[in-house]
């Protein structure tokens, strides 16, 4: 990693480590529940827990954040309970969303978590709404929206940046480029071969970064919230990444890729590469960071326990929050 | 009597042969979709999907990128270009994974798709079909569960079916394709496996060479004298098991697979109504403004004098679709929910 810590502090590298390590263990933890068949099967976000961490790192409780279908590394980063999380997994009444959302649709708003989304590019537009909403209200509050590439295809990302942009609102565009949508290749699916040129387009500022180096995700993430803090309006970012899994469930990558491109991504892992830029600048021992480690599966165990020994929904819930109650 | 040896396909192989006997009979089929064939661009993956329910495999390999199209996510984009190519000569078949994801291309199917042919007076044709995929029971949730038949039935002149097994499904596909009007047909997740298993109707005898099923005929699987269950899709399987438990109490239950939505085929609800006097309509969707509320309506109106009791909607609760597995149990109307229904105007 390029930079030095100097203009990080050492709390903040910490915080971003224990985020990048505690999303990884939640995460295998959620596929093992999928392979042994206890749910149906999760969108796994292993290897992109770089780009939610840089960038949540920046953010504070009133700050919004909106998903899509993978987004467990999101909800993490953003600060909500993995207890819950997992609860909500398998579906227990004490799941974040009461069981009723499962795995696409995790939300938290008293973390500022106004959920996954299952419909690719759906919450662009309502993420663009969130930052209308702190803007006319005058307070400083900022709203970052995930989407991946097969996203950017979507004319809802087309139409929030262009309101975005001539409301000058505080919201991050924040594209995760795992390069796939489904299993068609970002090469073949999107036009230009960049998703951060089209800010040009609408007027804003377009950043590619390394989505699997935290430090420069974090950097780049800076000055966009700050930006966007000030009033001076939206920023796409573009985050390079991978997911080391399939699309969803089962499905095997190794349908559409290929192993080396796979041990490329793997090679450039986000966890290895900050434990490194950690131990070498002096920041925290080897010895520290397998205890963080060792803290992180402690806690995704403890979550796990939490959702099993947890009830499920009571069968009246099937009829409540609907808006109406009908007779 | 000589016995004819079964040709059993699973509900995905059905609609998988359908198709390739259409390709291979009119050039002017094409296919657009997310992941249809998968892999796109690079020749060692191609087809590494087939389609996330692997109804359209093997097609890219035998015709071609040109007609077997692989789409960025972008709904509204390839509906229109469906709509437009429908317009200029081809035939296309759109493949909306998901029917909640009409609300991405709603514009293009309601705005565009079901009104060209009526507001250009008649002048354009739009021979195209969009299969899209419905119900619960995958453990899915509230985005990607969805029935949402009586959305696209509202609009005028919108054809659509709902096939209920492996036989009825490649003949209505086969329909849809060579009708010269739009076409949508609902191919029900558990029908089809979900996304991984066999699905359910192997058994069933499936002609190799092609057919039509016409659209706007329902099918009568079972006969029966008490109560006429209709079932639309999935449901019609739950109806077929009602039905033997309402044996095992002593009643005859008649079974209805609707399989045309629009239009329907009225006399057959007509004619088995007037028989058994007694009907349980059997619908996944929403029952607020549903397929089920159509029937009822249809009979209230039509067959009242011969009704014993009023007609009884059975759909999913007024809800959307939930995630826990112990909520979505109890989503899907179940052969006893349907017995117990039936059961409270036959007893």
């Amino acid at each position: 990693m390029a930079k030095s810590q100097s203009s990080i502090s050492k709390d903040k590298l910490m915080w971003m480590y224990e985020t990048l390590v505690l999303i990884r263990r939640f995460e295998e933890q959620a596929k093992r529940e999928a392979d042994q068949g206890r749910i149906l099967g999760t969108h796994s976000a292993i290897g992109e827990e770089a780009t939610p961490t840089g960038i949540c790192a920046h953010l504070r409780d009133d700050d919004y954040v909106l998903g899509n279908h993978r987004s467990h590394h999101h909800c993490i980063a953003k600060g909500v309970d993995i207890n819950e999380m997992m609860a909500e997994l398998l579906g227990k009444a004490t799941g974040t969303n009461k069981g009723k959302g499962g795995t696409m649709h995790i939300a938290d708003a008293t973390k500022g978590m106004l959920g996954a989304n299952g419909v690719v590019g759906s919450n662009i537009p309502v993420a663009t709404g969130c930052a209308l909403s702190a803007k006319v209200q005058g307070k400083d509050s900022v709203s970052v929206v995930f989407f991946g590439d097969g996203a950017s295809s979507q004319g809802s990302l087309h139409e929030s940046m262009n309101l975005a942009a001539i409301w000058n609102l505080p919201v991050l565009f924040v594209c995760e480029n795992n390069r796939y949508a489904e299993s068609t290749p970002f090469e073949y699916a999107v036009a230009g071969q960049s998703v951060a040129n089209r800010a040009a387009g609408y007027g804003m500022p377009g950043v590619t970064v390394d989505g699997q180096n935290v430090i420069e995700v974090y950097e780049v993430a800076g000055e966009a919230v700050e930006r966007a803090r000030k009033g001076d309006g939206p920023t796409l970012i573009e985050a390079m990444t991978y997911r080391y899994h399939g699309h969803f469930g089962a499905d095997n990558p190794m349908g559409y890729r290929t192993p080396e491109e796979q041990k490329y991504y793997e090679d450039k892992d986000c966890i290895i590469a900050m434990e490194q830029f950690l131990v070498d600048n002096g920041t925290a021992t080897k010895k520290q960071l397998e205890e963080i480690d060792n803290d992180a599966k402690a806690r995704v165990e403890k979550a796990t326990q939490f959702a099993i020994d947890s009830a499920y929904p009571d069968p009246s819930e099937l009829l409540s929050d609907v808006y109406i109650k009908y007779p | 009597m000589v016995s004819t040896p079964v040709r059993a396909l699973t509900y995905a192989q059905a609609v998988n042969e359908s198709f390739h006997q259409e390709f291979e009979r009119d050039p002017s089929v094409i296919l657009m979709g997310e992941d249809v064939a998968g892999g796109a661009g690079r020749d060692e993956f191609e087809d590494a999907w087939g389609g996330v329910f692997k109804l359209t495999g093997g097609l890219i390999a035998k015709y071609g990128p040109d007609r077997v199209r692989d789409t960025p996510i972008s709904e509204n984009g390839f509906m229109g270009a469906a709509v437009g190519a429908a317009a200029t000569g081809l035939r296309p078949i759109a493949d909306l994974m998901f029917v909640g994801f009409v609300g991405v291309c709603g514009d293009q199917i309601f705005n565009n798709m079901s009104k060209m042919h009526y507001m250009f007076g008649g002048k354009v044709n739009l021979p195209l079909t969009v299969i899209t995929s419905t119900g619960a029971g995958v453990g899915s949730a509230a985005q990607h569960s969805e029935t949402l038949y009586s959305i696209f039935v509202h609009f005028p002149g919108l054809k659509c079916v709902a096939p209920s097994n492996p036989y009825n499904a490649k003949g209505l596909h086969t329909a849809a394709i060579r009708d010269n009007d739009p076409v949508i047909v609902f191919n029900n997740k558990l029908l089809m496996g979900g996304a991984r298993g066999p699905g359910t109707g192997a058994g069933i005898h499936v002609p190799e060479d092609s057919y039509e099923f016409p659209i706007g005929k329902a099918d009568r699987p079972r006969e029966g004298t008490d109560v006429t269950l209709i079932g639309i899709s999935y449901t019609t399987l739950q109806c077929l098991k009602a039905a033997e438990i309402l044996e095992q109490k002593g009643f005859s239950a008649e079974v209805i697979d609707l399989l045309s939505l629009s239009p329907l085929d009225e006399d057959a609800i007509l004619s088995s109504v007037k028989k058994t006097r007694n009907v349980v309509i059997v619908d996944e969707d929403y029952p607020m403004c549903s397929m089920a509320s159509e029937l009822s309506a249809l009979i209230a109106e039509q067959a009242f004098d011969f009704l014993d009791s009023p007609p009884i909607r059975l759909c999913a609760p007024h809800a959307s679709v939930p995630y826990s597995p112990v909520l979505e149990a109890e989503y899907i109307p179940s052969p006893e929910k349907i017995a117990q229904s039936a059961l409270s105007i036959l007893e």
